[in-house]
């Protein structure tokens, strides 16, 4: 068990060009099960031994396909979600970056209305070690195990996973939810799938400056969660009003400091790591009670 | 992308909205013209990306073209310091001049993003003039927040409900009603991020006036809207900042003397704190992108050696698309074999190993480390070396 993928996860690749195949087949040499492509105009052929449609409905339909990895640059990526939600497609991740804010709060209405999930966008994607990997991250730092991890950012997740790691600490599956302010699932989603998997038994969060999704994933670990948490929020020394990179991070009008969600995540029970080099030290305390 | 108070109502403009009359002034000779031409008293206020210019003597007002002149004379070329730029402030070389108008009442009214309901809001409060902020916090009950559907938009009778809680009845509350459809319109037209009214009057004739406006426009959607990107003022930004967005590199200049590039939204955040952490202060947030080429790393290296303020680089890389080589390569594309300060490099994950062979055969006076902590430590250590006794 894990969350969200394992080995029987049936990948299609939406955008497969230059970066987009390149993943693609890192997915695929991590043991990942692509079965499909999508680059409209192009159906019929196929690369490096995928078969490649014009829609993800005739993905979905010839191969099985019900998780989709989105490599769509930002001025079409909105499209490419929403028809993965038309094609039946379970599981979206969006791994691309730049998705104007007005396209995200249309699609994120617009998926009100169905059953499928997205991830991101702007996200590194989910990997469940050992097993399948969908998404752009490192496989070679991930070992099996039974850790969860969540985050809000990329390369920082890496960090924290080489921590585990080299600690001795496994991962059951690691999602990278995404810097924008409008994502598809948030920290409670996969708090929540956390929670009611066999295969994890601690969470690691990794929350950033901006909104308060970090706030109320606290809220929510102390009411229902039944693991161990630790976290880290990464801006504790940020400027107010800048855009630290991810559209998402900036403090605006008093609004989504550091020390508040640091503050906030300790009353609720939550193990903060004291620096970024600290973060498996945090969960390891948080281990032993 | 924020935009000047001039450039903002003339998009008001196009799509309804009373704004008071007047334009822009580049010099002391054009802002006489437009007090001229409006034949009444004017007031001229600086053009600057930050609030609180009033109280930094960013506004003026004139009786007679000769003081329109002379008060624009003394404003082009100045710079304005306010809480919001910094000590050094911004530099003014642009007026907005206009006619004073006599206000009855003022409001607050803005669109912007409900990030927790992933859906626009409205804001509306009778509390104008003042920052909402300071409104939120000490008489909250005085704002009204109206979600919008983004299928719906927003509704006639929504903004009919705000009006009549500003307190406005009868035309005005209908004229309102029109203003807000209007602004939403132009909201969703232009992909703003942001569109602030504050204050919103109702004139001694009882018209509806967007007196000052404020729009901020969402990096992210400008390849829809090419004419925008000409209302960019990078007059406005440190010259680094807009070298860096020439290279799409997200760089904020801070105050310390560690420039740092890594690779990571959040591990640049991670990394300011891990240096203050160790007792250092950086120079800058850089953030150099997903799968950036040798090229744009060179190119970030070099803004980093351009800032003044920097004793000291600080490279933290985690491999992943991101290969550690390239990294080290775009390195010594750059320095060469002279730097004229400690570099302390942190790589880790895909192909760091070659990355730090680069760096060694390039004989780069260059001190690496494996973590981050680490890292951080020496180049603290190396820019303040410890007291022997």
């Amino acid at each position: 068990m894990a969350i969200l993928i394992n080995r029987d996860s049936r990948i299609v690749v939406q955008g497969l060009g230059r970066s987009g195949l390149l993943h693609a087949q890192s997915c695929r040499d991590y043991g990942s099960a692509i079965v499909a492509g999508v680059t409209p105009g192009k159906g019929g052929s196929s690369v490096d031994g995928i078969p490649v449609f014009d829609t993800v409905a005739e993905a979905v339909c010839s191969e099985g396909a019900t998780v989709s990895m989105i490599f769509v640059p930002p001025p079409a990526a909105a499209d490419a979600i929403l028809e993965a939600a038309d094609a039946g497609i379970e599981l979206a991740v969006c791994i691309a970056e730049g998705i104007p804010v007005r396209d995200m709060v249309q699609v994120k209405r617009a998926l009100q209305e169905g059953t499928m999930r997205l991830i991101g966008p702007n996200c590194p994607g989910i990997i469940t070690p050992g097993q399948c990997k969908v998404g752009i991250m490192p496989g070679a730092i991930h070992r099996p195990g039974s850790v969860g991890v969540v985050s809000r950012s990329g390369t920082l997740t890496y960090e924290v996973v080489q921590q585990l790691s080299d600690a001795g600490l496994g991962q059951s599956t690691c999602v990278g939810i995404g810097g924008d302010p409008i994502i598809g699932s948030g920290f409670i989603d996969m708090l929540q799938l956390f929670n009611e998997d066999p295969a994890t038994e601690s969470v690691f969060v990794i929350g950033e400056i901006g909104g308060s999704a970090e706030e109320e994933a606290a809220v929510w670990i102390q009411r229902h969660m039944r693991k161990p948490v630790a976290a880290f929020i990464a801006g504790v020394t940020a400027p107010p009003g800048k855009r630290m990179g991810h559209a998402g991070a900036i403090i605006s009008g008093g609004k989504g400091l550091a020390g508040d969600k640091i503050a906030i995540l300790k009353a609720c029970g939550v193990q903060v790591a004291t620096s970024p080099a600290r973060m498996a030290e945090a969960l390891l305390s948080a281990l032993t009670p | 992308m924020n935009l000047h108070e001039y450039q903002s109502k003339e998009i008001l403009r196009l799509y309804g909205v009373a704004v008071p009359q007047g334009g822009m002034a580049e010099t002391p000779e054009q802002a006489r013209q437009w007090m001229e031409n409006l034949g009444r008293d004017v007031v001229l206020k600086a053009q600057i990306h930050a609030g609180g210019r009033g109280k930094a003597g960013g506004v003026r007002f004139a009786t007679t073209p000769q003081q329109a002149e002379e008060e624009a004379r003394s404003l082009l070329g100045s710079r304005i310091a306010t809480p919001q730029t910094g000590a050094a402030g911004l530099p003014v070389h642009r007026l907005l001049v206009e006619e004073t108008v006599a206000i009855d009442k003022e409001f607050y009214l803005s669109f912007t993003l409900d990030r927790e309901a992933g859906c626009y809001c409205l804001v509306a409060s009778a509390a104008g003039g003042v920052d909402i902020e300071e409104t939120a916090a000490k008489t909250p009950e005085r704002i009204w927040r109206r979600r919008i559907d983004p299928c719906l938009g927003l509704r006639p009778f929504q903004a009919r409900r705000v009006a009549l809680g500003l307190g406005l009845r009868g035309e005005s509350c209908e004229e309102a009603v029109t203003l807000m459809g209007n602004l939403y319109r132009l909201f969703l037209d232009r992909d703003c991020s942001q569109l602030e009214i504050n204050p919103l009057v109702i004139t001694g004739n009882g018209q509806l006036l967007a007196m000052d406006v404020k729009i901020n426009l969402d990096d992210n959607a400008l390849f829809r809207h090419p004419q925008q990107q000409a209302l960019f003022d990078e007059s406005q930004l440190d010259p680094l900042e807009v070298q860096a967005r020439r290279y799409d590199i997200a760089y904020i200049k801070m105050s310390g003397t560690i420039g740092c590039l890594v690779n990571g939204a959040g591990l640049a955040m991670a990394t300011l704190d891990m240096l203050q952490a160790c007792g250092g202060q950086p120079a800058n947030f850089l953030d150099i992108g997903g799968g950036a080429s040798r090229e744009k790393i060179a190119e970030a290296f070099r803004i980093l050696l351009q800032d003044q303020d920097v004793k000291g680089v600080f490279v933290n890389i985690f491999g992943g698309i991101m290969r550690c080589d390239l990294v080290a390569q775009g390195i010594v594309d750059v320095v060469g074999a002279a730097c004229p300060w400690p570099i302390v490099v942190r790589m880790a994950g895909a192909r760091v190993a070659e990355g730090k062979a680069l760096l060694a055969a390039a004989g780069l006076k260059v001190t690496c480390a494996d973590g981050l902590e680490e890292g951080a430590s020496r180049m603290v250590a190396l820019l303040c070396p410890p007291v022997v006794e």
